[in-house]
């Protein structure tokens, strides 16, 4: 399944982010996004996933546009992370981790039986199942981010569109979602898109990149080429050695 | 058996016993056999008469009011993200209040001042809803906070009202203003109301459960946010509007009885909707029981009763939390 931006250009009234963006998200493929604070990589991304509408341009599954593209079964192919969630949830965390079957749900109230099961395997891998029945709002920030991610995984979609999945996280659990969600990409043929703010991980762990500059067109393409020591000073405007 | 289907369970059977002790108690008390004697054989005399054409539709009337209330208010604490939303939050009992104090000190009948309350809480609903949507852009603090002016303005009027109304019919209007059941007579559309609208949130816990996660989250998961949005509200508008206008703003039980539901445990709206609609169901059928009772022949409004009574075991569950 391939996710295609054709010109697209985003942003609020006033504010321009990210104008006249291409590009296209191949399956097997992980692509980092870089850019700095406010440079549009939140926005950039809830577009692509169909939440945000774009001031210009289109996003194509395969070949149907996005906009056209039912709220369920947009769902059923594109998974998206946020960076910020409201924290205020009164359930379980295998009840949080549960709702990522909705878009699969198959009975009249809205319910894959399967849910639970499919759930506990995801606490699983990012090592959560101890937590399951603990309160989700009792849980650490970094253990919260893994939550939000097994959320993702249960949801199982072909596309996943992920903000930030490494933030809070200790470096043994950044290793472990990098691992899951590159091996996602190149052993199960999933296409992945990952806001990172480190060029050097994005450059070892990625095979594409998007620059997204705070002035002037962005940059998108494989990392080889646009991941160099002059794009990203520009980018940062600090020296980036990698 | 789960945790949830259990409490489900109990709040059932705490149904069944308030209705029953609502049927047995009153003025006169009636021992069960004769009130199962009346229920079964519609045996003529006055004890028939009183549980038949007295009590009992009094009693289903507060079961299903207390069951409505207790489902607008969980509904509009998902909706507006906020734990504070009760059945009244948006202005209906104001607009009701209003077309009813109005045409009762224009010296209207009864049926025609129950009519002008009807009218007036459509007309809430409508004005709220009409100043507040933007298609494509549902902005809820902009509704939160459009409900709650208009209820302030409302709130304004009506006590002008009680001001300059002639003595008589004020105490009446107070009795209606604090939620009163006396007047319930025919509860038949409120249980079609809240099969109805049970029915249908039942049908959407699953999506009302997504919407917890706020609304960016839902979109992604597959929710189609604004046209859910608009069904809760309407739904929950429909559940207060009928209670309402079936005994006033009755209060406190949109409010609390959704969170007595969660401190014990329950926070999946597929078993949150129907605990809070047993339980709201039987606070409120207790709390009128009560108040026609516990002062006989003396009738106190029980919208003053459900505070009374809600409001110990609401902090007494809150302390009892670590």
């Amino acid at each position: 399944m391939r996710l295609t931006a054709d010109a697209l250009t985003l942003g609020f009234p006033g504010r321009v982010l990210c104008q006249d963006l291409s590009l296209a998200l191949f399956p097997g493929q992980c692509w980092a996004v870089l850019g700095n604070n406010g440079s549009g990589k939140t926005t950039l991304m809830h577009a692509l996933a169909g939440v945000r509408r774009p001031l210009a341009g289109s996003v194509r599954v395969d070949d149907a546009p996005l906009a056209h593209m039912g709220a369920a079964a947009r769902a059923r192919r594109i998974g998206l992370l946020l960076q910020e969630e409201p924290i205020e949830f009164w359930g379980s965390v295998l009840d949080y981790v549960s709702l990522g079957r909705y878009p699969h749900r198959r009975s009249l109230l809205g319910y894959d039986p399967e849910a639970e099961r499919l759930a506990h395997d995801q606490l699983v891998r990012v090592d959560l199942e101890t937590l399951a029945g603990q309160t989700l709002s009792h849980l650490s920030g970094g253990e919260r981010q893994r939550a939000r991610l097994a959320l993702v995984l249960t949801q199982d979609p072909a596309i996943y569109l992920l903000d930030e999945p490494l933030q809070h996280l200790d470096l043994r659990h950044q290793m472990q979602a990098l691992d899951c969600f590159t091996g996602l990409a190149r052993a199960q043929g999933r296409a992945v898109m990952m806001v990172l703010h480190d060029p050097g991980l994005a450059r070892r762990r990625c095979d594409h990149a998007v620059l997204l500059y705070d002035a002037g067109p962005p940059l998108a393409g494989p990392t080889e080429r646009v991941l160099t020591p002059e794009n990203l000073e520009r980018l940062y405007g600090v020296p980036v050695p990698l | 058996m789960s945790r949830p289907v259990l409490i489900l369970a109990v709040f059932a059977a705490l149904g069944a016993v308030s209705l029953c002790l609502g049927l047995m108690v009153g003025s006169v008390a009636l021992p069960a056999r004769d009130v199962a004697a009346a229920l079964l054989d519609h045996a003529p005399g006055p004890v028939g008469d009183i549980v038949l054409k007295i009590r009992l539709p009094r009693v289903l009337a507060g079961f299903a009011c207390g069951g409505l209330l207790a489902l607008a208010g969980a509904l509009l604490q998902v909706l507006l993200r906020n734990p504070l939303a009760d059945p009244y939050v948006l202005g209906i009992s104001g607009g009701a209040g209003l077309g009813l104090l109005a045409a009762t000190s224009l010296g209207l009948g009864y049926a025609a001042s129950q009519l002008a309350g009807l009218a007036g809480a459509l007309a809430a609903v409508l004005t709220v809803f009409g100043l507040s949507f933007r298609a494509g852009d549902w902005n809820l603090y902009r509704l939160l906070l459009t409900g709650v002016v208009f209820s302030a303005g409302c709130g304004a009027l009506i006590s002008l009202i009680l001001l300059l109304a002639p003595e008589t019919p004020v105490k009446g209007m107070l009795f209606w203003l604090l939620g009163d059941l006396s007047d319930a007579t025919s509860p038949q559309w409120a249980w079609l109301a809240l099969a109805a609208l049970g029915a249908a949130s039942v049908l959407g816990s699953g999506t009302l459960n997504v919407l917890r996660l706020g609304r960016t989250k839902a979109a992604s998961l597959g929710v189609p946010v604004a046209a859910a949005e608009v069904a809760i509200y309407l739904i929950a508008s429909a559940a207060t509007v009928t209670c309402v206008s079936l005994a006033g703003p009755i209060g406190f039980v949109g409010l609390i009885v959704p969170h007595l539901v969660r401190l014990l445990g329950v926070t999946d709206y597929r078993w949150l909707i129907p605990s809070a609609v047993l339980s709201g169901g039987t606070l409120l059928s207790l709390a009128d029981t009560g108040a026609r009772s516990l002062w006989a022949p003396l009738q106190i409004p029980v919208g003053a009763l459900t505070a009374l009574l809600g409001v110990p075991v609401v902090l007494l569950l809150l302390s009892g939390r670590r």
